[in-house]
């Protein structure tokens, strides 16, 4: 990713935090501010950012994953279930019951994965249907079981939703976190640290090792891979359903890291802006993440006004109507969708299947 | 260099396709430290037969040995073991990586087991070069080569696997003559280092000058295996053919008549906004033929789509037949009678699902008699399709099989019906012969002198010099989207027309 991109991604964050720091000054030090409007901002990104690592996954292999959404929905509604088994009908301890969540959740983004990956590069269907069919799937599957087991007298639960395990307990990194006033950004959830740590693993086996090479070659050129030995489809199939542990761990989020329950469609569009923010990056994780970061800071935004909803002057009275803040990330989406902001080159095998 | 040992040794190979016999017991051999041609029209099976060999598609029946042992050969990566490499037609290169990548791929130095260890892929890059004399540097990006140092790279890359034994599957197809002279040198180099090579083509001058034995292939049989010093040209075409061919063009000299297109200025800019065509300026005369050479991507491909209404201009202005028709759309300027020989028949000149009789009125279809009141006329439809198809020797089962489903000489002929059989002023013939067997190709050379004895101008671009120079009146070089020089067709030597499209400026 060129540094333009990255200065374009610096000035919209500054300016969404300068927004914050001018509103909230008389009340809060600006340094108070910033990092409490970073700490938020990191937080918030963490699904975007999962998302995104997903789509790379699968885009620089060649397969077109707009079915992330649907993976995080599944991997969320099932990730809570197995938690609420875990604390409820086996009686585990609250941070078994979660850590089993997530790797249930992990699961399931595979599980939507090997889907995606049987339909687009074995049977070769359209990838945008493929992925569209996940996320109707997701919707429906969800929605239903939520039905069945939590709402009615006739449900599992029997109409009472029961007693969740919480979510999981945020890190205390040892030197970092007790920097004075700055240490608070690096308080975070491990769902959010394991993110941070993703992005930088993924640099790593994308730009760095034989995997990762070998996978941008079936993303770029499949028939020239083919020819030196790789196994395309093999290469595919793999990063397809790594995408999908990776979605699967942005889903976990939603219901084990940011709140303790589950709402149908609570995914609400993080999927897509995910796809954005990995167009925006050029298909880099570094750049993906600092274009997830963006939209986190958005959302930071929405939150932070909320807290000095009073000190808005009147002259800038749309930004105490929380939606209008909240539309941010989804103007920003998109804006870069519709190219305003620079091309960007997909990979360019992307979206095709390979034949022989 | 040749030696009587064996390295390679094919027999009795056959492949069945569906409908096609593309490989019918077919044997060949090579020895150690030898150019052997295989020679073959498109579709005589050569390359079915390096794909065999090269482990992409499995024989029906037959047996390979390698090196005197048996071999089983079921995807490239057990070729690659056995000491196969292949230059694929169409590299298999990788634009976005650098050299050094595309070398390694599929066959990694990695430190620590995971990490790859550019530097030593590096090293063994340049010792490989230095080597053989084949100079690349492995850390340019490969989209930054021109094709020749892409095809050294291709090369290096068997070498990189331990390659001794080297198919080349049509070379010379992407080269000027200087860069293909080279490959020639690299080629001697390589034999003579050990290397054993199989270089197949369709030209036979090449042939002629650098096997050391020729086989030919037509219809996926052999039909023969010949020294160069035994056989010439024409004997080895009509082996390809089956029948005797008239290699050379019979053509009187031009009687040109008034100015039908004159362009002024032309820009276009491709795809990525390049400005791929900078400041062309050229005419064509009633009854002549002006030739476009240059080697491929060179500006010509977006020119014919700027003349032909295809792509719009940039700058500069053109007039076709006394009318300035500058950044008008195709259909006014095929009116104003514009025939044009796409480059890509398959995407650009057919549309491979419909029958061949619709394709045969795809430029007239709304106009009577074939479309009345914006109704299909299937009579008239019929009737044209059946008389182009007679006129033209058109070898189709019937008008109404899809056209994607003849060879490709047939379908060029479909086109050339179609486009000619309209009021014509001007040809536009892009690359009309490009892949087709010879027999086409001397079919589609009388059409175009035919046209231009009857009137016609013709532009025909081509990046085959020979086709150039034996039809052409007038020939203008292309090179980086300017013409470079425009000069009579009979006082110029093919040398000095290769030097111009590699780039040297003609002496004022």
């Amino acid at each position: 990713m060129d540094w333009r991109r990255f200065a374009i991604i610096a000035l919209v964050i500054v300016i969404m935090f300068g927004t914050v720091v001018v509103v909230g000054i008389s009340q809060n030090s600006p340094l108070v501010i910033i990092t409490s409007m970073l700490a938020t901002t990191i937080a918030v990104a963490t699904p975007l950012t999962l998302g995104a690592l997903s789509g790379i996954y699968c885009e620089r292999s060649g397969v077109v994953n707009i079915g992330i959404e649907g993976m995080m929905l599944g991997a969320a509604f099932f990730g809570w279930l197995a938690s609420i088994y875990m604390n409820t009908v086996f009686h585990q301890v609250p941070m078994l019951s979660l850590l089993t969540g997530v790797f249930v959740a992990v699961l399931t983004g595979g599980l939507f994965a090997l889907l995606h990956a049987v339909l687009s590069i074995t049977f070769k269907v359209d990838q945008i249907i493929g992925g569209t069919v996940i996320n109707i799937l997701a919707t429906g599957i969800t929605g239903f079981l939520n039905r069945q087991m939590f709402f009615g007298s006739g449900s599992v639960f029997g109409g009472t939703v029961p007693h969740s395990p919480g979510v999981l307990p945020s890190i205390h990194i040892p030197l970092l976190a007790d920097i004075p006033v700055f240490g608070r950004i690096f308080q975070q959830q491990p769902i959010t640290l394991s993110a941070l740590a993703l992005v930088v693993i993924t640099h790593f086996v994308l730009f760095h090792t034989r995997w990762g090479l070998r996978t941008r070659a079936v993303g770029e050129h499949p028939r020239a891979a083919d020819t030196v030995g790789i196994n395309v489809i093999r290469m595919r199939y793999l990063n397809v359903i790594i995408g999908g542990f990776m979605a699967g761990l942005g889903g976990a989020y939603f219901t084990l890291e940011s709140i303790s329950s589950f709402e149908p469609m609570m995914t609400n569009g993080r999927g897509f802006i995910a796809l954005a923010a990995m167009i925006f990056g050029n298909w880099t994780p570094f750049g993906a993440w600092a274009a997830a970061l963006v939209f986190g800071a958005a959302q930071a935004l929405q939150i932070n006004l909320q807290f000095f909803r009073e000190l808005i002057p009147p002259s800038l009275a749309i930004l105490q109507n929380s939606y209008v803040v909240g539309l941010a990330p989804y103007i920003l989406t998109m804006l870069i969708l519709t190219g305003l902001i620079g091309k960007t080159i997909a990979p360019a095998a992307d979206g095709k299947p390979y034949e022989k | 260099m040749a030696t009587n040992d064996i390295v390679l040794e094919a027999k009795g190979i056959t492949k069945h396709f569906p409908g096609v016999l593309a490989n019918d017991h077919v044997d060949f051999d090579l020895h150690k430290g030898e150019i052997h041609a295989l020679l073959g029209e498109n579709g005589a099976g050569k390359t079915t037969l390096m794909n065999i060999l090269y482990g992409l598609y499995l024989p029906d029946s037959g047996e390979i040995q390698v090196d005197g042992k048996p071999a089983v050969i079921h995807t490239p990566k057990d070729s690659i073991t056995l000491g196969i490499g292949m230059v694929h037609q169409h590299f298999m290169l990788i634009p976005v990586f650098t050299v050094a990548e595309n070398i390694m791929l599929g066959d990694e130095i990695v430190r620590n087991k995971i990490v790859l260890d550019q530097k030593a892929v590096a090293k063994r890059v340049r010792d490989l070069s230095h080597q053989y004399g084949l100079e690349i540097n492995p850390e340019t990006l490969v989209s930054q080569l021109p094709v020749g140092v892409q095809q050294r790279v291709e090369i290096v890359k068997a070498l990189y696997r331990n390659a001794h034994i080297l198919i080349l599957d049509e070379p010379t197809a992407v080269l000027t003559p200087q860069e293909a002279d080279e490959l020639f040198v690299i080629m001697h180099e390589l034999t003579k280092r050990g290397v054993s090579i199989i270089f197949i083509t369709h030209k036979l001058k090449e042939v002629l000058a650098v096997a050391d034995r020729i086989t030919v292939m037509r219809d996926g049989k052999v039909v023969g295996t010949a020294k160069p010093k035994e056989t010439d040209e024409a004997k080895l075409a009509s082996m390809m053919v089956g029948r005797e061919v008239i290699l050379k063009v019979d053509k009187d000299p031009a009687k040109p008549g008034n100015e039908i297109l004159k362009v002024d200025g032309l820009k276009v800019h491709d795809i990525r906004g390049l400005e791929v065509v900078r400041d062309v300026s050229f005419h064509v005369l009633a009854g002549e033929v002006l030739g476009i050479a240059g080697v491929q991507g060179n500006g010509q491909t977006e020119l014919v789509e700027a003349l032909t209404g295809l792509r719009s201009m940039a700058g500069g202005k053109m007039w076709f037949s006394g009318k300035d028709m500058t950044g008008k759309p195709p259909r006014p300027i095929t009116e104003t009678g514009m025939a044009h020989i796409p480059e890509d028949r398959q995407r650009h000149g057919l549309v491979l699902g419909y029958t061949v009789a619709d394709n045969m009125v795809l430029n007239t279809y709304y106009l009577p008699p074939f479309g009345v009141h914006n109704m299909l006329q299937p009579a008239a439809i019929d009737s044209n399709a059946r008389k182009l198809i007679e006129d033209y020797d058109v070898r189709t089962p019937s008008p109404y099989v899809p056209v994607g489903k003849l060879s490709g000489g047939n379908q060029q002929k479909v086109i050339v019906a179609r486009e000619l059989s309209h009021p014509v002023k001007l040809l536009v013939a892009n690359q009309p012969t490009r892949g087709l067997d010879v027999g086409s190709i001397e079919y589609i050379h009388k059409e175009i002198i035919v046209m231009r004895d009857r009137g016609v101008a013709v532009l025909l671009v081509s990046a085959e010099l020979d086709e150039i120079m034996a039809l052409s009146d007038r020939i203008a070089v292309m090179y980086r989207g300017q013409i470079v020089a425009t000069v009579d067709a009979a006082k110029v030597t093919r040398e000095q027309l290769g030097l111009w499209m590699a780039g040297a400026h003609p002496e004022e």
